[in-house]
């Protein structure tokens, strides 16, 4: 498959948004649930700062229109897959149009804690078609990097038990129940969607990394990575005070 | 390519589409209770009326925050929400389910919005195919006539104020009622819509359509619908029917 060029539109162009004015880069952390993707953000954001780059960090559920909405409608008993995907849609395009391409324009390096690749996987862990997901989420940008957090099931589970020392009904699958507790539909569902996850390695050009590192092997691992995808230089004078 | 999969089940889905004022909604609230007096279990389901989905369209509409984007894809939300949780079990379990607006109404509205058409009809593909697809066909002038006449304020989404078509609400409206007419117009052949004259007397058009019903899925309904034995009613209690 042919490289895809950074922030093109995968297949569909989204009204109003014109790709040639974007300038910043467009970085993706991906992986599935516990694997620690979010306190590599953190670092990096801070590093990112420190060199003075301007950054903006998102991840999913959070954007101002549909954040709340999706939270209210986990808390119940009725959301289906279906509704779910879309639903987590809505809130990437929400966060695509109002912050993420904003930032872009005004030359933001944009940080984003899974991207449309973890609504896909979830869609298809779920049974889903594959191809009408990927079609409904071609309106999303060609990151400049999509980095890949790979882990086994196994190290998940270790995880989730000693960190948060419990299962979460939705990281267990347990909408679809694919075990007759949480830990059997855990591990069930979880295999499903790092499958998914590794079977769109190749088509998007992730850049996988081995989760199972130390944090701050995996963080050097980033930010040697980031470095090359030549960002802005700031110079700075040295002066003697 | 068929746009929306068949379905095989017991029941059977009916739906209305037309613009606003095209006296849609009249008829099929007629057709229903027709129906509903032959027996069988009808539910109804109307666009946009999701309880999960409900309150996130009502803030994105209150704060003037949706594009085309968001606006197409809360709508297939609340459209999915329906389908998942509502329609396809009971048109499974023998049910008619008929539907004011489906999946063409978004097919129509956020073309004429200005989303891509391969896009947003892919977006439906979760879809069933209804059995029967009505399109009340209307000239502009004549459902503009209908609905400026009857109510006070148009709503902002309504009357595609977010596309800066034009300055006066109501030309707005029209302008964008104008487009999504000839989106209806473009997939009338190609989705295979039962096109009712709906300038029309209202009793005029519900013959046509009850005949229609009679013609395409009279025979099936018979066999296969659920239906209450003549003169029986269930636990002696007043069949009220649900609305989603």
């Amino acid at each position: 498959m042919a490289k895809r060029t950074p922030l093109q539109f995968y297949s569909e162009p989204l009204p109003g948004v014109e790709v040639s004015d974007l300038q910043g880069r467009l970085i993706v952390i991906e992986g599935p649930d516990a694997v620690g993707r979010t306190t590599q953000v953190a670092m990096l954001r801070q590093w990112l700062e420190q060199e003075g780059h301007a950054v903006l960090a998102t991840g999913m559920a959070r954007s101002a229109l549909a954040g709340k909405g999706i939270k209210m409608a986990k808390e119940g008993n009725t959301l289906g897959p279906v509704t779910m995907t879309l639903f987590y849609m809505t809130d990437f395009a929400d966060r695509l149009e109002n912050e993420i391409v904003p930032a872009l324009r005004a030359g933001f390096v944009v940080l984003i804690d899974r991207y449309i690749f973890s609504i896909m996987a979830r869609a298809i862990a779920r049974g889903e078609d594959r191809r009408w997901i990927e079609q409904a989420a071609g309106f999303a940008l060609v990151p400049h990097a999509v980095f890949y957090l790979k882990a086994g099931v196994e190290d998940l589970v270790s995880r989730v038990v000693l960190g948060r020392g419990a299962f979460d009904f939705w990281e267990s699958g347990m909408d679809l129940r694919f075990g007759p507790d949480m830990y059997d539909s855990f591990v069930k569902y979880q295999t499903r969607l790092i499958k998914a996850l590794d079977s769109m390695a190749e088509p998007y050009e992730f850049t996988t990394i081995d989760a199972g590192q130390p944090a701050a092997k995996i963080f050097r691992e980033l930010q040697r990575r980031i470095s090359r995808l030549q960002l802005r230089r700031v110079r700075t004078r040295r002066k003697t005070l | 390519m068929a746009i929306l999969a068949p379905h095989k089940y017991r029941g059977k889905l009916i739906v209305v589409e037309g613009i606003d004022g095209s006296g849609k909604s009249t008829q099929i609230s007629l057709l229903s209770r027709w129906l509903r007096s032959q027996g069988y279990a009808v539910a109804f389901s109307e666009w946009n009326s999701s309880p999960l989905v409900r309150q996130t369209t009502r803030r994105g509409k209150k704060k003037e925050m949706f594009t085309p984007t968001t606006f197409s894809l809360i709508h297939a939300t609340d459209f999915a929400d329906r389908m998942e949780s509502y329609i396809v079990p009971l048109v499974k379990a023998g049910a008619i389910v008929c539907a004011d607006r489906y999946a063409y109404t978004a097919f129509a509205r956020d073309v004429a919005r200005g989303v891509s058409r391969r896009w947003v009809r892919n977006l439906y593909r979760f879809a069933v195919s209804p059995d029967l697809a009505f399109y009340f066909r209307v000239p502009l002038d004549v459902a503009l006539g209908r609905i400026l006449g009857g109510r006070d304020a148009l709503k902002y989404y309504e009357a595609g104020m977010d596309l800066g078509l034009a300055r006066d609400v109501e030309e707005s409206f029209r302008i964008f009622q104008g487009r999504i007419l000839d989106e209806y117009e473009t997939m009338a052949a190609e989705m295979g819509f039962h096109i009712i004259d709906a300038t029309l007397s209202i009793e005029a058009q519900q013959r046509r359509m009850r005949e229609i019903v009679m013609e395409q899925i009279g025979e099936i309904l018979e066999s296969s619908a659920l239906r209450l034995p003549a003169g029986a009613d269930i636990n002696g209690q007043t069949h009220t029917p649900a609305v989603l």
